[in-house]
């Protein structure tokens, strides 16, 4: 017998967490069905929702940017209720673990590769060391560690023009690993605080770098602070050395994305939402303009999930909700439209960083968010798209992706349990 | 005692440094200059097959038997640059029987072993042949690291007291009397060992002696000495896969045609090639159907292509040349000979030859006729060596060795470093404590990417080169920046974000030319980690105008104080 639900959000990340969530709230039954590991390992935790439009930025208002966004953008959809909507969400998902919700205006955080970045959201942990704040700036490296070198990253910042001195050191972590260590093998030094000749991890650390603090009042470290511990490592920290420590964020693979993900599947629990993961959602029957049943694919077996509403929340071309091949692109669950040149060769502009075509691929939504066809209308009655999947948005040269995504999550997340209680 | 007679080589390609290399062995006094980096042309643009000669067996037999006598000299002398993986020239039911018979019987009257294999065989030699295939022929194919077969020429050249000059182009042949006396070079910007004259200077080289090593580029420095070399620049594409899909060379068994061969290098395989003339070596189009050719007329062969990802796509030009007066008119039937063209004897010019033609299998025999040619010419008796003397890196080495003990890496980071560095490794894996790796996808450890800093100052595409680092599957998106990183301390911040903008716009142009299924997701990737983790797109260095940092949210207040730095909220 088929798995039965009021609203079936398909995908793990940001967005197929904030559309359970939102549609929970309304008192609906929510199964979320995540395939694997979403994206945000990958992601820096760092939760961005404008901070560059038409040709401007960064915004110190993200709000301020919104009408400078292109036609069908999924924020002219959502509007500024939507986006605020989604920021509740996820505030109230998080609590504590993450700053920003005191103002509308973005803060400037201090990059792993040296430059400033506008976000709306950071964590606690990397609140101390935003750009747009005061105090003299440590930043510490490690020999072992080449994805994040403190001295470049510094005199980067400097050269960009923070308001306060900046350093950076490189030393060595009180503990040798193997060549190929990765960052996860540092924060578990630190959680266990593991023994070392002079002391501990945490106590030799805290030394080598008193020793270059100069009067510096705060001090960055690659986030890599500490994995079950990281609040006790910090504060550790902080009071060997009698100032700030904070984490910059780093790419793949990223702890504080990691955290993110422990964090919104918590609050996923706590919300009542039921969670089937670890296989791929591939096909679905659909009668009359409705989606009647989606097929999981559980070890070769096809498996029926029905539901009232169905919400599409698998993630852009890196979480494979999009996919291509010389010709095409496309949606591979429902088949949904998704528009795009017909010569590959104008899918990506000639400079890296240009306005490529693919960055805004994604199924077309009305203003109910609902996936269209080719002839703008509504694909299927109860299906609705949220995050990456859904096009018309540059969201890493905006620096909107964890925005669209929360924004887009929660309106279409609330319209399907609305319309499933019916 | 007298100064040993001087000889300028312009161009740094295999044949080049190859000359470069002989000619110091021989103890003259010997100057390369290249207008790039090493490489830098068509040397760095080709699809790393080892010739067993086979190729040419039918129809340029001359060519043939050279490619196995050279062939064999490589094996020996650079062995770290070659990877043995045998060849086979597959025939499908429509290709023609004759042809294979002639292909068979070339091989054998020029030399090449060759052993015909039944269909069967060739499919348990390689899985993924078509099942419909109908025989083919075995012979010693193999494939070869151009970067780092031209990068140990450069340092045996040096280490024999050359002085090789990289970022150095020729903007004029300097004649006095009639003869050419040396040349004028502008130096570009770059740095390291190699480079020594600053960005923009102006330099005469003299010497008694210069030859033309440029390849394609041929017939633009025989235009600054006013003589007639007639080139003709011929591109073709090559398609890179993100794994091996064959261990060993794979051609199609028909007379001429494109895309008919596929080589497997280090963790990829390249499909080749496209074969049309162009007008400037520098300046051609690039176009997707040349791509879909390749992977849809190499299905024919390996099926599994079809839907398999390919990384990127890069295109070289072959020098060909043919005599004046030749006129032959498709540029595949064009030899693939190699030709000394002595400017004394054909223009009246003397003091400078130039070579023309040929390929990189037979670099060291072109690199022997034209020293010997330049000896004859200064009055010099003396033996080539190069034949004989193994390449740095390739001296004797045992290549049974435990990587944890002794250097302490992983087995699978150990072996591919080893297998790059050969004779070296010992040095430059040693040479740093702690030795963390830099690119996952090729398994390159900081101190092969010091290594390669060495000679290729900040020049991050040399390195690249010379260790793979960033030509793997994610095409640098993790690596880009940890490469630059390197540079520091050594240059200062606004160089490394230079290097690293020159790398990352390289890679791009080629990943352009694969950009579907599998790697466009993870070229979506790359965007992402650099456009919005790093915002490397709005960089405030690199932008015009100041952000006003007290406008943006300087942290919340809470009962400790603000959880920011100590101001700067609005």
């Amino acid at each position: 017998m088929a798995i039965t639900d009021d609203v079936l959000v398909i995908g793990g990340g940001i967005a197929a967490c904030t559309a359970a969530l939102s549609a929970a709230e309304t008192g609906a039954r929510v199964r979320l069905l995540a395939h694997k590991k979403s994206t945000l390992r990958q992601a820096s935790g760092l939760v961005d929702v404008l901070g560059y439009a038409g040709g401007d930025g960064p915004f110190a208002d993200p709000f301020a940017g919104l009408d400078s966004l292109p036609d069908g953008h999924p924020y002219s959809v959502v509007g500024e209720d939507g986006i605020r909507e989604g920021l509740r969400i996820f505030d109230e998902a998080v609590g504590d673990a993450y700053e920003g919700s005191h103002t509308d205006s973005n803060a400037l955080v201090a990059t792993h590769g040296g430059t400033v970045k506008p976000t709306a959201r950071y964590p606690e942990s990397v609140a101390p060391g935003l750009a747009s704040a005061s105090g003299d700036m440590l930043l510490v490296g490690f020999e072992g560690l080449t994805d994040f070198d403190a001295p470049v990253a510094a005199d980067h910042l400097t050269a960009g023009g923070v308001p306060f001195d900046v350093r950076g050191t490189t030393i060595s972590f009180p503990k040798s690993f193997r060549s190929d260590a990765k960052v996860t093998r540092f924060a578990k030094a630190l959680d266990r605080d593991e023994d070392v000749a002079g002391g501990t991890v945490r106590s030799v650390l805290a030394d080598t770098v008193a020793a270059e603090l100069d009067g510096a009042d705060r001090v960055g470290f690659p986030a890599m602070l500490g994995d079950d511990h990281d609040e006790a490592v910090r504060d550790e920290l902080a009071d060997r050395l009698g100032v700030q420590v904070f984490e910059v964020p780093t790419g793949p693979p990223s702890l504080l994305g990691l955290k993110l993900e422990d964090m919104l599947f918590e609050a996923l629990d706590e919300a009542g939402v039921r969670i089937s993961s670890g296989n791929p959602a591939v096909d679905f029957e659909a009668n009359d303009g409705r989606i009647e049943t989606v097929l999981v694919d559980q070890k070769s077996r096809l498996t029926p999930y029905e539901a009232d509403q169905i919400v599409l929340a698998t993630g852009g071309l890196v979480g494979k909700g999009l996919d291509s091949n010389r010709e095409h692109v496309t949606e591979p669950v429902f088949g949904c439209h998704v528009p795009h040149p017909a010569d590959r060769y104008e899918w990506s502009d000639s400079d890296a960083f240009g306005d490529h075509a693919f960055a805004r691929f994604g199924v077309v939504v009305d203003d109910q968010l609902r996936p269209t066809t080719e002839d703008s209308e509504s694909q299927f009655e109860n299906l609705r798209a949220a995050g990456g999947v859904v096009g018309g948005a540059d969201v890493a040269r905006e620096k909107s992706a964890s925005g669209v995504s929360l924004a887009t999550g929660a309106v279409a997340g609330r319209l399907a349990g609305e319309e499933a209680s019916q | 005692m007298t100064k040993s007679p001087s000889v300028l080589v312009i161009g740094g390609g295999s044949t080049g440094t190859g000359i470069a290399r002989d000619l110091a062995m021989r103890g003259l006094d010997v100057t390369l200059v290249e207008k790039g980096n090493l490489t830098h042309g068509t040397t760095g643009r080709m699809h790393g097959l080892l010739h067993s000669g086979g190729r040419y067996a039918v129809s340029d037999q001359p060519s043939a038997k050279e490619c196995i006598v050279e062939n064999r000299v490589l094996r020996r002398i650079a062995g770290h640059c070659v990877e043995m993986t045998g060849g086979l020239f597959v025939q499908r039911p429509e290709d023609s029987d004759e042809y294979f018979e002639q292909k068979l019987e070339g091989c054998r009257e020029c030399g090449i072993p060759a052993e015909v294999l039944s269909a069967e065989e060739a499919r348990e030699v390689e899985p993924y042949l078509a099942k419909d295939i109908k025989r083919a022929i075995k012979v010693p194919d193999g494939a070869i690291d151009p970067f780092r077969l031209c990068v140990a020429n450069a340092a045996s050249a040096i280490e024999h007291g050359a002085r090789i000059e990289t970022h150095s182009e020729v903007t004029d042949v300097l004649i006095e009397d009639g003869e050419v006396v040396g040349v004028e070079v502008t130096h570009k910007s770059g740095s390291g060992p190699y480079v020594h004259g600053q960005p923009g200077e102006v330099e005469e080289i003299r010497a008694d002696y210069v030859v033309n090593a440029t390849g394609a580029w041929a017939g633009q420095v025989g235009d600054l000495a006013g003589v007639d070399v007639e080139v003709r620049p011929s591109k073709g594409v090559m398609t890179i896969m993100n794994t091996r899909q064959v261990d060993t060379v794979v051609n199609r068994c028909r007379p001429k045609g494109d895309a008919d061969i596929i080589v497997p290098h280090e963790t990829t395989c390249i499909l080749g090639t496209t074969d049309e003339e162009v007008e400037d070596p520098e300046d051609y189009p690039e176009e997707g159907w040349e791509v879909d050719l390749m992977i849809d007329t190499l299905s024919e062969l390996v099926p599994m292509l079809k839907d398999a990802r390919t990384i990127r796509s890069f295109w070289g030009v072959r020098p060909l040349y043919e005599p004046p007066g030749t006129g032959t008119e498709d540029p595949t039937d064009i030899t693939r000979e190699f030709f000394l063209l002595d400017h004394d004897q054909r223009d009246d010019l003397p003091g400078m030859t130039s070579i023309v033609g040929g390929k990189l299998t037979t670099y060291r025999m072109m690199a022997e006729k034209i020293s010997d040619h330049v000896c004859e010419k200064l009055d010099v008796e003396a033996e080539c060596r190069t034949a004989d003397e193994p390449l740095p890196g390739s001296e004797d080495f045992t290549v049974l060795r435990d990587y944890m003990d002794d250097f302490n890496l992983r087995s699978p980071i150990g072996r591919r470093s080893v297998q790059r560095l050969g004779s070296r490794a010992d040095d430059v894996l040693n040479s740093m404590e702690p030795n963390p790796v830099v690119c996952e996808c090729e398994a390159v450890t900081r101190a092969e990417i010091h290594d390669a800093l060495e000679s290729a100052g900040t020049d991050l595409n040399s390195v690249r080169i010379q260790t793979r680092a960033s030509m793997g599957n994610c095409q640098g998106a993790m690596c880009c920046h940890r490469m630059a990183n390197e540079l520091a301390p050594e240059y200062d911040e606004p160089t490394v974000r230079a290097s690293l903008d020159d790398l990352y716009q390289e890679r791009w142009k080629g990943e352009r030319h694969a950009m579907w299924g599998e790697q466009l997701s993870q070229s979506a990737l790359k965007h992402m980690l650099h456009a919005t983790t790093m915002n490397r797109d709005e960089d405030p260095a690199s932008a015009d105008g100041d952000i006003d940092f007290a406008a943006f949210d300087g942290g919340a207040v809470t009962d400790g104080g603000r959880t920011g730095g100590s101001n700067g909220d609005n």
